[in-house]
């Protein structure tokens, strides 16, 4: 096998993870005061922060504004210092570019766009440090500064990688190290309560035979992101409220 | 359990980045036990009835490894009386980062479940993992992990005893003083029950002979040293490569370099042995030598320093500055030992549990061993390891491994080649067994369903005698004006499903090995001779290929299916040569095999007018008695005109699938290249060419097969044979890739001249046509893919394993076919026709077609230079008197054999005809009548013990 066992034979990955568990998750939700809605999120060693502007009325060229949908605006930067060479990344490269628009993809499958004709959502993700994982990660914080921002979403959006181990064991959640030595990844946006896949990338082919069981695992991924950012909501609204004193008759 | 997860950062710092990566502490592992009422239940082999006996400790208990013993003594660890060892995360990693081939044959061990080991994964459980402190050695690191997760052991189970084997003193001192119970292996081994095996085993670094003994070698630079001596280029890495005939040359392949480094003497070689990655320095350019044409043999005792200091002189003065001078170095360090298991004997004469092992492979030096069962051991044939190499010993250290059986039984030495030869040929597990079909095998309706019906075309097979492995089979009727052409070959993948223990075991032995007497089969014998078998009259599963061609050949279309076959009849070359032959019969089967011939014929014009090249290797067949497995005799190969029939249709079919799956699977095809030589592989060919006045053409495939067919005289009809032999030499071997791995270009076969090849019409033996009938059975819709299929490196990985497997059935066949030619040739004398191959400064090599045998006819002794014979260096020619002898000069040569080294018997020749005075012996016949006297044999041997000769029976055959 030239390629390096990423699950050993007691069933560990190199970080010590089994093969269904996801990295650790922190976020915090309102981590700035100047936009609408912000949020902090770490996956693991992958840290991004989330800003949304809006919706207010479409900037630029007016011809962009539609009659019936809100323009949700997507903007991806990585940090100089967010991966181990620390070379500069021009605004709008192409791999920017696309993970903009993919963003876009996403959050426009759960804004309930309609409710603002004729204006503009702007949201701003940045990669403070990259350890695999980035879009699942810039997918699940920016839903949570659309929350903060108080914009009416359908449900929650995440997203979740998920490989092959030893071309066999599907395994959740990839960090940088395994994307690295092992096989094509898998990164899928959902909707986890209604089950909805939104949008789905491979890094390479997989064969027929292995996209089911690694799509599903990646689905059960989304599942348990949402759970543990719903905690993250509530906990939040909880504080916030608190200060208010409207929550607490909950 | 897994928001309770601490959280710890690892740095790693190298080449200026920083990197940085997740450790995940868990609480849910399991301490192994499963008396344990604390851990999660979990599968492991540790078992309260295995006891550990060793007499320093006079209770039950545990083992656990330090990473240095585990590289050390792997064999005494695989022996029966150790077990219920813990194997440390740690430790694990440790082997793994070291030395592959261990950490293989650990996991070995670990899955075994009768040897009770098991994992702790202590640097991912919360209380035996500790952190690398500031400035802490790696080295020490591990040693404290190994320490805490010791210490961990003895507080978690108080009533467990575990004991702690370690090699390191410091580690072994430290743990005492902890608290722990820590033992060195060899002390442990003493004094376990039955230790007299077991003490044999242990791996000894170090052995004081003599406190005095003085240095016979240089010392090594240390890694850094050589790596700076590469960095900046005064220093050269490659593989060492260790002369066969001379043990105090050898060859340095350094990738850098256009030419191999030539390294001479104990200091050149410095310990290095064969395979060995080492570093070299080259001496100036004036120093600079050519190789040595002497050969030289170690007849060392122990140690015997003196012995090789003569030999060293005697190299020396046979050194010339003369002739192809090479680059020449001296070892100067070694990055990696290849250090690997040996078949051999001991060495007779030697007294006390010192012995000496000679390996049967002549490019390893002879071991120094330590036994106490040395009498039994001198008449088996054994395995042996090297340990170490110290400056103060001639020989390197080793232990023994395991004893093979008597030496010289037909049925030990089969085990020795296979064993040299890396074959897999252990018997075919349960689970391997348990996926074949059900016995009586029935053709479903289902089957039928999905085939093709062609059980009423006349079809049959055309193989060599006694062949049971029918894989192919043939017809060919009249559809109109066309001819309709069918090659069916079994279908094998149809019992051979991916991922099944039968798939995989079929995949890792890749090929079917052919000993004289014994076939190792790479599928188990019910599919090989019964079920894929397309034996005569009985219903089959084939995979055809069918052509339309029109009379002269040409074809219309190719389509492949799926089908049923029943071959009308399974028939030897010879029965299928005398049917087309007899006027008398016109059955459909006889003008099957006329329509054919025919064919054939024109495709095989056509393939060698487009330059595919004829080459010729002498193919021996061994008649065994069936029942003593004694050879008869020994024939060349009768040939047919009915086996390049079936050769030709192969090919073609082989071509055409090539095609089609290329075209299906561009990235993922498993093709076969034969790649274009470097015209410098010619030399040889081209030179001899010279000496006879030929031009030998190698600009192309196509003009060197015509130079060979050119190459003719009248006087010495064997000489075109003899001119396609050496040219088969120069030939590189046909290989196995996955077509995304090489440009197109590199596809291109050269010995057959096709730009598209693969190998598709022996499944039975040959794992690379069932990966080809997988990729063929997609693409005409009647299987479906699996991943590995589709994964261009996987095929490549498998590729390689079937390149080398194929090379050591290769190798392993020619052995065999060398020790039974050497048993049938014991006690004769006879007299043959050979043929001068090569003329050398002080020997003919000579090649005796009858037998295929090659073999050196001395004209001098060792380290002389003849009276008699005068060399030309020029011309290639020996003269004594009006003698001359020429390269593919006919000549009568005496032929018998030496025993004298039973693992090296080789074959004496003395020179009959041309009659030389002073040097020639009288043909037999005047001398005496019986060819097979035992007793005048004997006695003629001990005047031509003499001469020394070898035998190089193993010709560089690359088809
Ligand atoms: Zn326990």
């Amino acid at each position: 096998m030239s390629k390096k066992e990423l699950l050993s034979k007691i069933g560990l990955r190199l970080d010590g993870r089994r093969a269904h568990e996801l990295r650790r998750i922190r976020c915090k939700l309102g981590v700035f005061t100047e936009p609408d809605g912000s949020a902090y999120m770490e996956q693991g060693l992958t840290k991004v922060l989330a800003a949304v502007y809006g919706p207010h009325q479409v900037r630029g060229s007016k011809s962009k504004a539609q009659h019936d949908n809100v323009v949700i605006n997507c903007q991806f930067s990585m940090a100089v210092f967010s991966t181990t060479d620390r070379k500069k990344r021009p605004r709008g490269d192409r791999k920017s570019t696309e993970l903009s628009m993919h963003l876009q993809q996403a959050l426009e499958s759960v804004i309930k766009t309609e409710l603002y004709p004729w204006s503009q959502i702007d949201v701003y993700v940045e990669v403070l440090h990259a350890d695999g994982g980035i879009y699942p990660a810039c997918v699940n914080a920016a839903t949570l500064a659309l929350i903060d921002a108080g914009i009416p979403l359908k449900e929650y959006v995440c997203a979740c990688t998920a490989s092959l181990a030893n071309n066999d064991v599907p395994m959740v959640d990839i960090s940088h190290q395994e994307e690295v030595l092992g096989g094509p990844t898998l990164t899928i946006a959902a909707l986890p309560m209604s089950g909805k896949i939104v949008l789905m990338e491979m890094s390479q082919r997989f064969h027929l035979d292995h996209l089911d069981k690694v799509m599903n695992k990646a689905l059960q991924g989304c599942k348990d992101i949402r759970r543990i950012l719903d905690e993250a909501v509530r906990l939040h609204v909880r504080d916030v409220g608190s200060a208010t004193g409207w929550a607490l008759a909950t | 359990m897994f928001t309770t997860k601490t959280f710890i950062k690892k740095t790693r710092i190298g080449h200026f980045l920083k990197h940085v990566r997740e450790h995940y502490i868990r609480d849910d592992i399991s301490c192994g036990f499963r008396s344990c009422e604390k851990c999660n239940p979990v599968e492991s082999f540790l078992s309260p009835n295995h006891h550990n006996k060793c007499a320093l400790f006079n209770y039950d208990h545990y083992i656990i490894l330090d990473t240095n013993v585990i590289l050390d003594q792997m064999d005494v660890l695989e022996e029966a009386p150790i077990g219920n060892v813990i194997i440390l995360h740690t430790v694990i990693t440790e082997v793994k980062h070291r030395s592959l081939p261990i950490y293989k044959r650990l996991f070995t061990l670990i899955e075994n479940p009768s040897k009770h080991f098991y994992i702790f994964t202590n640097d991912h459980h919360k209380d035996t993992y500790i952190e690398q402190l500031d400035g802490e050695l790696v080295n020490d690191y591990n040693d404290r992990c190994i320490r805490k997760a010791c210490s961990w052991y003895m507080e978690h189970l108080p009533n467990e005893k575990f004991i702690l084997l370690t090699e390191d003193v410091n580690n072994r001192n430290i743990a005492i003083e902890e608290g722990i119970t820590a033992c060195s292996i060899f002390p442990y081994v003493k004094h376990m029950n039955d230790n007299a095996v077991l003490e044999d085993k242990l791996s000894r670094k170090e052995i004081y002979l003599d406190k005095d003994a003085r240095d016979l070698f240089p010392p090594h630079l240390n890694n850094v040293q050589l790596l700076n001596g590469i960095k900046e280029g005064t220093l050269y890495q490659g593989t060492f490569r260790a002369s066969r005939d001379n043990f105090l040359e050898g060859f340095v392949n350094v990738e850098a370099l256009e030419d191999q480094v030539l390294v001479q003497g104990r200091t050149g070689l410095n310990r290095a042995v064969d395979g060995d990655v080492v570093v070299v320095e080259l001496f100036d350019k004036s120093d600079w030598i050519s190789p040595s044409d002497i050969i030289l043999e170690d007849e060392g005792t122990v140690e015997d320093v003196e012995e090789i200091e003569q030999k060293e002189k005697q190299l020396k003065e046979t050194t010339t500055k003369k002739g192809e001078i090479k680059p020449t170095g001296k070892v100067v360090g070694i990055i990696r030992r290849k250090w690997r298991q040996y078949c051999g004997i001991l060495q007779g004469g030697l007294e006390g549990v010192y012995q000496l092992f000679v390996p049967a492979d002549r490019s390893i030096p002879k071991i120094r061993i330590e036994t106490r069962q040395a009498e039994f051991l001198k008449t088996q044939k054994l395995i042996v390891t090297i340990d170490s190499w110290p400056r103060y010993s001639r020989y390197p250290h080793g232990h023994f491994v395991r004893a093979l059986g008597k030496i010289g039984d037909q049925s030990t030495e089969n085990e020795v080649i296979l064993l040299e030869h890396d074959v897999p040929h252990s018997q075919f597990s349960e689970e391997v067994l348990s996926c074949l079909p059900k016995l009586p095998w029935i053709i479903t309706d289902e089957d039928l369903q999905k085939r093709v019906d062609l059980r009423d075309l006349d079809i049959c097979s055309v193989d060599p005698p006694g062949c049971t492995d029918i894989d192919d089979a043939l017809h060919c009727r009249e559809v109109g004006d066309h001819l309709e052409v069918g090659v069916h070959i079994a279908d094998v993948s149809h019992f051979i499903r991916p991922y099944t223990a039968l798939d995989l075991e079929a995949q890792s032995r890749g090929t079917t090995v052919y000993l004289v007497n014994k076939r190792i089969d790479m599928v188990p014998n019910l599919l090989s001779s019964n079920l894929c078998s397309l034996r005569g009259g009985e219903e089959r599963f084939a995979f055809s290929c069918i052509w339309e061609m029109d009379k002269k050949a040409n074809i219309l279309n190719t389509r492949f299916h799926k089908s049923i076959i029943k071959s009308k009849k399974a028939m030897t070359y010879e029965e299928a040569q005398m049917t087309i032959d007899d006027k008398s019969k016109n059955d459909n089967i006889a003008k099957s095999l006329r329509y054919l011939l025919m064919l054939s014929k024109i495709l095989k014009k056509g393939r060698l007018d487009n330059g595919a090249l004829v080459l010729a290797s002498p193919e021996v067949k061994i008649m065994m008695d069936s029942e003593t497995m004694e050879p008869l005799d020994i024939e060349v190969k009768k040939m047919f005109e009915t086996m390049s029939m079936v050769e030709e249709f192969m090919l073609l079919a082989n071509i055409s699938v090539a095609e089609k799956i290329l075209q299906d699977f561009p990235e993922c095809a498993c093709l076969r290249r034969h790649p274009v030589p470097p015209s410098s592989n010619f030399d040889p060919l081209i030179k001899a060419g010279r000496h006879l006045g030929l031009e030998i053409n190698v600009e192309s495939g196509k003009e060197l097969a015509k130079s060979l067919d050119e190459a003719v005289k009248p006087d010495n009809p064997f000489l075109n044979t003899m001119i396609r032999i050496l040219a088969t030499r120069c030939m590189l071997q046909a290989v196995y890739f996955a077509s995304g791995t090489m440009q197109k270009e590199d596809y291109f076969h050269y010995g057959l001249a096709v730009p598209l090849y693969t190998h598709f019409t022996s499944p039975i033996r040959r794992y690379a046509d069932i990966i080809v009938h997988r990729l063929l059975a997609v693409s005409c819709g009647s299987d479906v893919t699996y991943p590995d299929l589709l994964d261009k490196a996987k095929t490549s990985e498998i590729c390689q394993n079937l390149n080398y497997r194929n090379r050591m059935a290769q190798y392993a066949g020619r052995a065999s076919i060398a020790f039974n030619t050497h048993l049938f040739f014991k006690g004769k004398l006879q007299d043959e026709q050979g043929y001068i191959l090569y003329v050398r400064k002080n020997a003919l090599q000579v090649l005796i077609p009858k037998y295929g045998l090659e073999s050196t006819l001395y004209l001098a002794r060792k380290g002389e230079s003849s009276d008699i014979f005068e060399y030309n260096e020029e011309d290639q020619t020996q003269r004594a008197k009006d003698v001359v002898l020429h390269a593919f000069d006919p000549v009568k040569v005496r032929l018998s054999l030496n025993s004298d080294n039973i693992q090296h018997e080789k074959f004496v020749l003395q020179l009959v005809s041309p009659y030389i005075e002073g040097f020639s012996v009288p043909p037999i016949e005047e001398m005496d009548t019986s060819e097979t006297n035992i007793e005048s044999g004997k006695k003629r041997k001990k005047d031509g013990n003499e001469k020394k000769s070898k035998s190089k029976k193993n010709s560089k055959n690359t088809n």
